[in-house]
């Protein structure tokens, strides 16, 4: 139904309103209902939970062996998880290795920890472009230099596993609290197309 | 994190990012969500639908097919699913569209 799909920005916007009010009408959502559902997501689910979750791994090695071993595991032992936290699966960067996600079809991606996905990862040239050209769509459109000893994995997120990338510990961190540690980590971090913030800033 | 934009106007924001570009995205969201927590259908049917929506866009010539739109497709697939289910029919939701669009009924759902 692509092609016969209201095209103006005042059809689709009236379109989503008839749809609301004739569920809601007929009994179907709650008036509240969406503010609820959006609500969430627009301000207690988003990249700051999962910035504690890698806070976490930085401070505990036995936390970040489970979350490598079983990333939605790990997470509900912090009471992480929801729609789309299924089947969750941390790549931990170093200095051999680091990791991308894009999602080939879709907009997979970690709501529990990540919220909803930023614009440009939902655009297909993201994805397209980065599976083939990681090293220089990093550079170009995110300003993030990548060594060229440094192999780059991309990770295709699916309905069967999203993909979270654990970043490297900054250096200059070590005796910084769990929570300070968390303030670095930035959602382009987790999801590999930027590094974490460093304490100087 | 909120940050104050100014007015009833401001939308929420992270990473100095919208997560909703308009009320219509949200509203779409959420009808997805709503609809699948009072549970007329499972979270991976949606998204099913969803996929292949998104699919059959990128399949599209280009020159046919409208331009790329996240929520659009999303608002697509939510609408098939829910007609599919007999939620609702064609007819009644073209005649509810049209009285919006003509500002026969009023916005009486603040966003």
């Amino acid at each position: 139904m692509s092609d016969s799909y209201p095209a103006s920005e005042a059809e689709i916007s009236a379109r989503a309103k008839a749809l609301e009010s004739l569920l809601v009408e007929k009994g179907l959502i709650g008036t509240d209902a969406i503010d609820k559902a959006a609500g969430a997501y627009e301000s207690d689910i988003g990249p700051m939970v999962g910035a504690k979750v890698v806070a976490r791994a930085w401070s505990d090695p036995g936390f970040k062996e489970q979350l490598l071993e079983d990333a939605s595991a790990a997470c509900a032992r912090l009471d992480v998880g929801g729609m789309q936290g299924e089947h969750m699966v941390a790549v931990e960067n170093s200095e051999q290795v680091h990791n991308v996600v894009v999602c080939t079809l879709c907009s997979c991606y970690p709501w529990p920890v990540l919220g909803l996905p930023p614009n440009w990862y939902k655009y297909p040239q993201y994805r397209s472009r980065t599976v083939m050209e990681p090293r220089k769509v990093l550079k170009e459109e995110f300003g993030l230099d990548v060594d060229e000893s440094v192999d780059i994995r991309v990770w295709d997120s699916s309905a069967e596993i999203r993909y979270l990338v654990l970043p490297e510990r900054p250096e200059g961190t070590e005796g910084m609290s769990e929570e300070e540690l968390a303030s670095l980590v930035t959602r382009d971090s987790m999801i590999g197309v930027g590094k974490p913030r460093t304490p100087e800033g | 994190m909120v940050a104050d934009m100014g007015g009833t106007a401001a939308l929420p924001r992270r990473n100095g990012e919208l997560v909703f570009e308009a009320p219509w995205e949200s509203q779409a969201f959420g009808l997805a969500i709503a609809l699948y927590e009072r549970g007329y259908y499972d979270w991976e049917e949606f998204r099913g639908r969803l996929i292949s929506e998104i699919g059959d866009w990128e399949r599209a010539e280009e020159d046919e097919r409208e331009v790329w739109d996240y929520y659009r497709r999303w608002l697509a697939s939510f609408e098939a699913l829910v007609k599919d289910r007999g939620l609702l029919s064609e007819q009644e939701i073209e005649e509810r569209t049209s009285e919006f669009v003509s500002g026969a009924r009023d916005d009486d759902h603040h966003h």
